[in-house]
């Protein structure tokens, strides 16, 4: 069971801690995690690859705090990688035979930061093949499964980065989240996760799937840990256009306040109508609304709002992403890096391409491309990508009409726990439906945190909460959602992690 | 593709749009799709119920006007950083097959 001296059990903020006051070194927590991964990576799969380095930058930087330099607050804390994200050091597939073992030349931005930062990269996680999915069953090397039960999905596409950290194989994860793939993720496994504001956080070296959607953001156990992480992560990056020249106030800073506050009295928060389902499973509901009844009780009023739209929001998802990614992914050409194949008999190169992405890429990627291209396609353009960036602006003034009667938003993370390994697989539209909570986010640009809110009483699996916030408040995700984990922690007498069973 | 109902996907069209994105799919993998997109096509279709004439569109979810940099050399890849993941090259370019078939 728990050792309260097992480094891997520690939040990261406490492991930072004995980092900085040299009770524990950064090679021991390091080596600590290297054990918890080989013990029980195997049942998980979180991990597609281990870094062999993570030791050695350790020790580097035990060697700089033994010199007395200033180290960021998490230097030495170890984190895992979602392998969407180029990392120099460690082969980048984005979870597809098309890029295995590619070593890409450059460190994503976001992976730059957390090295100056002095984290240890421990790996590279496990993803739907190029973030195409909502149960890490579309990657190429295996399903994730959810440390909660290895029979069930940990959500996706982040399944990987979000299995890593409930197992205890990490304290810290970087995601990515295009239609709710760090939030899902997150609600299914009992973590905490973060969809920054679209432009708050870089997004060069990030292999893209939707351009317009993406964004990169913390995974992890605690607010607070997101919260650092994210502090690590965000800010202005020249290199990606779309980055916002924001000056970002500390999500630390707002997650300790957000802990220590005494009353929730004036804030509003707004419970949508559209994502407060009949059709959610029962258990996701019923946690929702307690939670809502602990935030009432500490002084928060809660106001329904309705946006009318969203019904449509997964209908203009699945026309948007396809279209950006069909062209996004015209890149694996055979060309410059990753898989090549020649057909029999050789060919022009552009059989060698047709042949090398049929061979390279899964089903679920060849869908999307194909129904990308099809939307696409001149005669259907206005009909489909059209409308469907109509809906975009639809939703968005939902929001702000939204944002004028709440300070927050409010909805349960995902519409059910984690289901079985295999269940959706075949029924590519169910599988779509999954992401029905998260989605309007990211077609918003606006940023959302997805948390624990209890265990589902029908079946002992994870529920998550869901907070947005308007674009560039992410404070205030930080802020409430450090509140309503304390809340729920009192009223629990526990974290929710720390009942994730040991796999041991 | 000037069927009757336009929106109509036959083995056909997605013939056609397997060749557009240059993947060899395979007689099997085109009927699988043929079904699952005929699905998902009637599904999304619903976002024209609410994309009237007057709703603008949006491409981009934070509106972002162009955006320059100064005129000055940045670091960009070595040639053998560039070439280091490429299937095939000859140290200083990359290296294909005939971009002519015999008919052309």
């Amino acid at each position: 069971m728990a050792d309260l001296n097992d480094l891997t059990r520690m939040s990261a903020s406490d492991l930072a801690s004995k980092l900085s006051s040299g009770d524990v070194s950064s090679v021991e927590a390091t080596q600590a995690h290297l054990d918890r991964i080989a013990a029980v990576d195997g049942k998980v799969n979180a991990f597609l690859h281990v870094s062999a380095d993570a030791l050695a930058n350790a020790k580097r930087i035990d060697e700089r705090r033994a010199a007395g330099e200033s180290l960021g607050e998490l230097a030495g804390v170890p984190v895992a990688v979602k392998d969407v994200l180029c990392t120099i050091d460690m082969p980048t597939t984005a979870g597809s035979k098309i890029l295995e073992g590619w070593v890409p030349p450059y460190d994503a931005t976001t992976v730059a930061k957390l090295r100056t930062a002095g984290l240890i990269p421990l790996g590279k996680t496990n993803m739907d093949e190029f973030a195409m999915g909502s149960s890490t069953e579309h990657s190429a090397y295996g399903p994730t499964k959810n440390p909660w039960d290895l029979d069930r999905i940990p959500g996706g596409s982040g399944g990987g980065s979000a299995a890593a950290v409930s197992a205890f194989e990490a304290p810290l994860a970087l995601g990515s989240d295009t239609g709710g793939s760090i939030r899902q993720p997150a609600s299914l496994t009992g973590s905490v996760g973060v969809k920054p504001t679209y432009g708050g956080v870089s997004r060069y070296g990030a292999i893209a799937l939707a351009s317009s959607l993406d964004q990169v953001g913390p995974v992890s156990r605690t607010v607070l840990d997101s919260a650092l992480l994210h502090d690590v992560i965000g800010g202005h990056d020249p290199r990606d256009s779309t980055s916002l020249k924001e000056q970002w106030p500390s999500f630390a800073a707002a997650a300790r306040a957000g802990a220590a506050a005494e009353s929730l009295k004036g804030l509003r928060v707004g419970v949508i109508k559209q994502l407060d389902s009949p059709g959610f499973q029962a258990g996701v509901s019923q946690r929702f609304h307690e939670a809502l009844q602990l935030l009432t009780d500490f002084g928060a009023e809660i106001v329904e709002v309705d946006a009318p739209h969203f019904e449509y929001a997964v209908e203009a998802y699945y026309l948007i992403l396809p279209a950006e990614a069909s062209s996004n992914l015209a890149k694996f050409d055979s060309v410059r890096f990753g898989l090549r194949v020649t057909p029999e008999g050789g060919g022009t190169v552009e059989d060698v391409m047709a042949a090398t992405r049929e061979a390279g890429f899964g089903a679920e990627v060849k869908r999307r491309i194909i129904l990308g291209t099809y939307a696409l396609s001149a005669g259907y353009y206005d009909a489909y990508y059209g409308s469907a960036q109509k809906v975009r602006t639809l939703i968005q003034r939902d929001f702000a009409a939204a944002f004028e009667k709440a300070d927050v938003l409010v909805s349960p993370s995902a519409p059910t726990t984690a289901f079985k390994l295999g269940e959706k697989l075949e029924d590519p539209m169910a599988m779509y439906l999954n992401d029905v909570t998260t989605i309007p986010a990211n077609l918003a640009g606006i940023p959302g945190m997805g948390l624990p809110m209890g265990l589902a009483p029908e079946d002992g699996l994870p529920t998550g909460f869901q907070i947005m916030a308007p674009a560039r408040g992410d404070a205030r995700l930080y802020e409430l959602g450090a509140t309503l984990e304390r809340l729920l922690e009192q009223q629990w007498g526990h974290t929710l992690p720390s009942q994730v069973p040991s796999l041991g | 593709m000037t069927d009757t109902n336009p929106g109509a996907i036959t083995t056909e069209v997605v013939t056609h749009l397997a060749s557009l994105a240059r993947i060899a799919l395979t007689q099997e993998e085109i009927e699988k799709l043929t079904g699952e997109l005929g699905t998902i096509v009637d599904s999304v279709a619903k976002v024209s119920e609410v994309a009237t004439d007057e709703v603008p569109a949006t491409s981009h979810p934070i509106p972002l006007s162009n955006v320059f940099r100064p005129d000055v050399p940045g670091v960009t890849l070595t040639t053998e950083q560039a070439l280091a993941g490429a299937p095939e090259h000859d140290g200083s370019r990359f290296a294909v097959s005939a971009i002519l078939g015999e008919e052309q």
